[in-house]
């Protein structure tokens, strides 16, 4: 398939890699920011055919692994009141809060609907004018957006019964907090280019020049991502820590202006829990002042956020390329795609789940 | 800068109630299936967990299978429930390298259901089984209240009879058989989702919905040694394989650049972040032959429409119970089963 297949080929693929093996001369930790990216090396097999001196460590861009467990809670019980509709994408749906998810939820009478955009949500709003129409607003900088549009457009159309229960996330301030852990070990980042593609990569200048680190904007596709690895290796052997651009065909410095300006309009930064990182000051968007009323907590009461139990999973040091997810020995046992213990295993995306599905169980824990 | 809190909280770990993905065709379902019902019922011929009962009555062999129709929207591109009741229950039939005999049908109807639109579903059940030259012998028909029903379910049962001495089961495959897959997949997944979502392609994707009777008939006329045959349904060609694999204790390796998929199919696949080795097909089987008949086998099979993109996707090893991907730029992964139902991703 065009645009698809030229990405997938595997002359092109050994090429990069024939480069990479001749670029590296010495031991390199690169982590790739996007959950995306992490399924596509999982999938194709990226990481076992480089070499043994490039190692990839898999980042915390899965949105929905890093959805904190008490917001997730909170979705449920608005979903479970008699006159919401609640509204999500797909995947959220089956990510376990502290006692049950949204599809279980579902299974036991609430009203939870998949759609595809947020903006479908105005419209069940409007045809169902008697109920509230709630939209669980989760994603990174791609997502936000195409959600503060929806925003926008009820309060535009005076859509009064509509609102967003909002767990937006900002990859600039993860990657900042796990840069200066003083465990920290990732030498160069392959950055998601759909992020950047919707805020440019401007941002990213400073991290580079304050952590010293080579940062390269990377697509999806297997030959994206070696790609950017034989970029960022060439700039770690050059000691070149600046920002580069591999995704050119969808990434430009600035950004999609229009869309930073509605998300401007729409949220407002605010400080927010990860799942598995905790709390990080400046890390996420919440309806700004203005939008106070299309806001779920604001209709439904605010999340009650408390202590997460510490448990054996070791989701943190998975994040900072300490350890392999087939390392915890939750790992498999039990904690698994369908009863995950971990923030990891949750979505497809999380590193855990990849690994889970992917990758071969007997060499867990090894 | 707050230090990373490196923790994660314990979720809830089971299920009280029945969920979709219980009736998705991957791990949810052979739960289900394996802890309850057969766990229930235990005996030798329930156990084999294969599409149909095979069942010994003097000298002769019959095959036994039921299955129910739950589909919306009822009718879609490439056929519809009536016609989809009897291929699946021939299919179930064939995959014991039984002939289909006789079908039984059940109706659930629900109140204030159209009767133009029942008896267009009836008439497509009975040219479906007219073309397989299989009889619709025994019925019951119920009604229940408005709502209740999704307008209309089928449930069919089939005996078919076994005319040759294979054995067809998992247990039968062998370390080097080939694995032959019958045509492309995702066809007839793709079609449904695309009419429940109000999705448009350019070229509109049809269900491959498909009785598979005559195309294995051929393969056990022309004397080919079959070990195991099985269709791709509701968990797509991966939890066939695997169910397999897992059943027969050896391993099957598959290449990705060797499983067909039309191109609109996998441009839906890609916009709604499925995997089509995990969509579901209606007229789509694997079948494991010794390598030597490999050739002969998908030169057989492309004769026949519905089988027109037969290939070779792979061949059976020793490594234990597993499924082996080499990925199309050449790693390998191996292939899970679905866990859960497939869901679109956020981005």
């Amino acid at each position: 398939m065009k645009y698809l297949d030229e990405y997938r080929d595997e002359q092109l693929a050994r090429r990069y890699l024939n480069a990479i093996h001749k670029l590296a001369t010495k031991q390199w930790t690169i982590m790739e920011v996007c959950g995306g990216q992490t399924h596509s090396i999982i999938k194709y097999g990226i990481d076992e055919m480089l070499p043994k001196k490039v190692t990839l460590v898999h980042g915390p861009g899965c949105p929905v692994c890093v959805t904190a467990v008490e917001l997730i809670d909170k979705a449920i019980e608005i979903a479970n009141q008699p006159n919401v509709i609640f509204c999500s994408f797909g995947d959220m749906l089956r990510v376990p809060g502290t006692q049950t998810d949204l599809l279980t939820a579902r299974a036991q009478g609430a009203d939870v609907r998949m759609v595809y955009s947020p903006l479908d949500c105005l419209k069940i709003a409007q045809a169902n004018p008697q109920r509230e129409v709630v939209f669980f607003s989760v994603g990174f900088e791609t997502t936000a957006p195409g959600n503060a549009m929806a925003a926008y457009q009820a309060s535009r159309l005076g859509i009064g019964n509509f609102s967003l229960l909002v767990s937006h996330v900002l990859v600039p301030p993860a990657l900042k907090a796990l840069l200066s852990s003083p465990q920290n070990r990732i030498q160069g980042l392959l950055a998601a280019g759909h992020v950047c593609t919707v805020m440019g990569y401007w941002e990213y200048e400073e991290i580079a020049r304050v952590h010293r680190i080579p940062i390269v904007v990377t697509g999806f596709e297997p030959l994206d991502i070696l790609q950017g690895i034989v970029m960022c290796i060439r700039q770690l052997e050059e000691q070149r820590p600046i920002v580069t651009n591999q995704y050119t065909r969808s990434v430009t410095k600035e950004g999609n202006q229009q869309a930073q300006g509605l998300m401007k309009e729409v949220f407002q930064v605010v400080s927010r829990k990860w799942r598995g990182l905790g709390e990080i000051p400046a890390s996420g968007l919440g309806l700004s002042t203005q939008y106070e009323s299309f806001d779920a907590e604001f209709k439904f009461g605010r999340a009650q956020y408390h202590d997460e139990k510490n448990c054996e999973c070791i989701v943190g040091e998975i994040l900072q390329g300490l350890k392999k997810p087939n390392q915890c020995p939750l790992f498999g046992n039990p904690c698994t795609p369908e009863l995950p213990t971990g923030a990891a295993m949750v979505s497809a995306e999380g590193v855990c789940s990849a690994y889970y599905r992917y990758r071969y169980l007997s060499e867990a824990k090894s | 800068m707050n230090e990373v809190n490196l923790n994660c909280p314990l979720p809830f770990n089971q299920h009280s109630t029945v969920l979709l993905s219980h009736g998705g065709g991957g791990k949810h379902m052979r739960e289900l299936v394996e802890n309850i019902i057969v766990k229930a019922f235990d005996n030798p011929t329930l156990r084999s967990l294969h599409d149909g009962a095979v069942i010994k009555e003097k000298n002769a062999r019959f095959a036994f299978t039921t299955d129910s129709y739950v589909i919306s929207p009822l009718v879609f591109r490439g056929g519809d429930i009536g016609s989809l009741s009897v291929h699946g229950t021939i299919n179930d039939l064939a995959m014991c390298g039984a002939k289909p005999l006789y079908l039984s049908c059940a109706f659930i109807l629900e109140e204030g259901f159209p009767f133009t639109l029942f008896q267009k579903i009836i008439q497509s059940m009975q040219q479906a089984a007219m073309a397989c030259d299989v009889t619709i012998v025994t019925g019951d028909t119920k009604v229940v209240e408005r709502g209740k029903a999704d307008g209309l379910y089928i449930n069919t049962a089939g005996i078919g009879i076994l005319e040759h001495s294979f054995d067809i089961s998992p247990k039968s495959i062998q370390i080097g058989d080939a694995v032959i897959l019958s045509g492309d997949i995702g066809r007839h997944g793709i079609a449904i989702m695309a009419e429940r979502e109000g999705l448009s392609f350019d070229c509109p994707i049809e269900s491959d919905s498909a009785p598979l009777w005559k195309p294995v008939r051929e393969l056990f006329q022309e004397r080919l040694s079959i070990h195991c045959l099985r269709d791709l349904t509701r968990g797509g060609l991966a939890s066939a394989l695997v169910e397999l694999a897992s059943s027969s204790g050896l391993s099957i390796h598959t290449e990705e650049k060797a499983i067909p998929v039309k191109e609109e199919v996998a441009g839906a696949c890609e916009i709604l972040g499925f995997d089509p080795i995990y969509v579901a097909n209606e007229g789509r089987f694997v079948a494991f032959v010794s390598k030597s008949e490999a050739d002969r086998t998908v030169d057989i099979l492309r004769k026949f429409p519905m089988c027109e993109n037969a290939c070779l996707i792979g061949y059976v090893g020793e490594r234990g119970g597993k499924v082996f991907m080499k990925s199309k730029i050449g790693g390998e992964r191996i292939v899970d089963m679905l866990s859960g139902e497939q869901l679109p991703r956020i981005c």
